[in-house]
């Protein structure tokens, strides 16, 4: 396991360092990578004096101040959204569970845009107030499309997903109704709707790590009991796990990670189903590998779904919800026919 | 080993189990049979833990079942489900290794670090070596079911409860799998509660049984007590002759054929 996980780990790590150095070359001023290395290798700390500056104040300026936030936004963003997916996922032991089909993103994002409507985000609790009303709302909304799916104590798959996107469209539309009616542009909609990065300096990228770093490590700490719940929670509690507060926990760290994701970066579909998903097809069903490695995977398929939103129909941007989606929505589609064949196989 | 006071369980207007009293002895090889809906697997969930009784008290070694915290509980009893284990793509050796989960410390290291040869004990005592890397989606009904008896062994219980083990198993599992059971019990002086469909099976494995009939307990007692054609009319309401097993004695059933008695008023 742990010799599975580094060598994973290695390979996912150098393909995010490669990512990130292209990802920050491309815009409207072409940077090469290996300018890029050397400034942002000329920050670390203790390797500064041995690299000579020798590029242009202005490239330092453009990586240093807005395209390296941009990316490491999205990177955090991109993670956050998987590692909360596959923590869905294992608990719900749904495989279409994600935040976005849940109504989780979307209950959040009611959260955050009604404090912005109001102008109130910054009140009670400083700069906390966004990320923990966005928590709350977004648990609320969980909350609600669990006791609408359930039935016989049991919470069919199909049922789940469906009261997710039930949930998800009347939020969304309130989202809508709220920027509508605050006259802003039509941006802002699109922004809390189908997700942005643009102008979006260090300040949210130090918002968001602390909940991704706390959040994953717990996650990942509850992957053998993850493991233990694919067995059922019957099964599960015989081999020793606390199932109910188990599950309880690992729903609000996960709906607590999408919460801060939302805060900053607006409703971004698919991700956390996608990620986990290719992982898997590669790793085999061991959380204990998944969940690192969906946090690496979330933060280069973001990363790269950022770079096409912003480069495709460049200057103009497209919202990264819509990147997302055409790569997600066809792949829901895949696990839907997929899970109905091997329906139809049991049937035989 | 496990003392049943006075428990009962309804679920809403049902009343699955009536006021039952019952000792277990340590090393007893007990079978719990009776009809489709007696009770017998309310029985079980309540000794497992799973449910809590309406009233009355379950103890294991002297102590009240719910005084157990999860992990506790699962080092001393183990519970081997009908259904087994679903169809995972988890290999053999890695759901078997699930079973030292109540072992393992916050890092998921080895209280005790001998879990490699226990390991090893089971895969050769349950002849898994050459499944071991098996994903469960690729193996027959019977080779899941050993997987399961594997992952039950590595938590290395003092009282296992198994229920109608060999209920989806063809005839050559069935007695693999008891036999099994039944060495496993043999060497590590192992308290076995078992329900059993099987009314043979029962009587050729258990010690002793327990008869339960629409919630209450009908008889209990060494199958040469129990198995007998009265018994069989009562409780079962089916017409039977009792042979006893050339090899050790032991009664074994053969159903008479009645094509008029075969259906009147058979309960389910």
């Amino acid at each position: 396991m742990r010799t599975r996980l580094a060598g994973y780990g290695f390979i996912g790590l150098g393909l995010l360092i490669f990512s990130l150095l292209i990802c920050i070359g491309f815009g409207s001023v072409h940077l090469p990578a290996g300018e890029i290395a050397r400034i942002l290798l000329h920050q670390l700390p203790g390797l500064g004096r041995w690299i000579q500056p020798d590029w242009s104040v202005a490239s330092e300026q453009i990586v240093m101040q807005v395209r390296l936030p941009r990316v490491l936004l999205g990177l955090l963003v991109g993670a956050s959204l998987a590692v909360a997916g596959s923590a869905f996922q294992g608990v719900l032991r749904n495989p279409l569970a994600d935040p976005f089909t849940l109504g989780v993103s979307s209950g959040s994002a009611v959260g955050a845009a009604v404090l912005i409507f109001f102008g109130w985000q910054f009140s009670l609790l400083g700069i906390f107030t966004l990320p923990v009303v966005a928590f709350l709302t977004g648990a609320a909304t969980l909350w609600i499309v669990m006791w609408l799916a359930r039935e016989n104590g049991k919470i069919p798959i199909e049922s789940l997903i469906l009261s997710g996107v039930v949930m998800q469209s009347f939020l969304g539309a309130v989202v809508s109704f709220l920027t509508a009616m605050s006259k802003r542009t039509i941006n802002e909609i699109l922004y809390w709707t189908m997700g942005s990065l643009s102008l979006r300096g260090w300040s949210y990228t130090a918002i968001l790590l602390p909940y991704l770093l706390l959040g994953g490590l717990y996650l990942w700490s509850r992957s053998r009991s993850l493991n233990l719940l694919a067995l059922g929670e019957r099964q599960a509690a015989h081999s020793g796990l606390n199932v109910e507060s188990t599950k309880l926990a690992v729903l609000l760290v996960a709906t607590l990670m999408t919460a801060a994701a939302v805060s900053v970066s607006g409703v971004i579909g698919f991700v956390g189903l996608v990620v986990p998903h290719m992982i898997r097809l590669v790793t085999g069903p061991d959380y204990r590998l998944i969940i690192p490695l969906s946090a690496l995977g979330g933060g280069i398929f973001m990363m790269w779904s950022d770079l096409a939103a912003r480069s495709l129909l460049a200057p103009t941007e497209i919202p990264l919800g819509v990147i997302t989606a055409f790569i997600g929505a066809p792949f829901f589609a895949y696990l839907l026919y997929r899970k109905k064949k091997a329906r139809e196989r049991e049937m035989r | 080993m496990i003392e049943v006071q006075n428990a009962a369980k309804s679920y809403g207007r049902l009343h699955a189990l009536k006021e039952i009293s019952w000792k277990v002895e340590p090393g007893e090889f007990w079978g719990v049979i009776g009809p489709n809906g007696s009770g017998k697997s309310t029985l079980l969930s309540l000794i497992s833990g799973i449910e809590a009784p309406d009233h009355g008290e379950i103890s294991l070694s002297g102590q009240p079942i719910a005084s157990y915290n999860r992990k506790a509980l699962s080092r001393k009893l183990a519970v081997l489900q009908q259904d087994g284990l679903p169809p995972v793509s988890f290999t053999v050796r890695e759901v078997i290794e699930m079973g030292r989960f109540p072992f393992l410390d916050w890092r998921g290291r080895e209280k005790d670090g001998h879990a490699e040869k226990l390991m090893q004990s089971i895969m050769d005592r349950l002849e898994l070596g050459d499944l071991a890397d098996r994903q469960l989606s690729s193996l027959s009904g019977g080779q899941r079911q050993r997987a399961a008896l594997g992952k039950v062994m590595a938590q290395q219980p003092e009282v296992v409860l198994l229920d109608e083990p060999t209920t989806y198993l063809d005839i050559r599992y069935q007695q693999q799998f008891m036999e099994l059971v039944a060495g496993w019990q043999r060497e590590e002086g192992l308290t076995v509660i078992s329900v059993m469909h099987d009314l043979n099976l029962a009587s050729l494995y258990c010690d002793r049984l327990l008869v339960l009939n629409a919630g209450s307990l009908v008889a209990m007692g060494a199958p040469s007590e129990i198995l007998n054609s009265d018994t069989m009319e009562s409780v079962f309401d089916v017409k039977s002759h009792i042979v006893a097993h050339p090899d050790t004695g032991v009664p074994q059933l053969l159903l008479q054929k009645d094509a008029k008695n075969g259906w009147s008023e058979a309960g389910d």
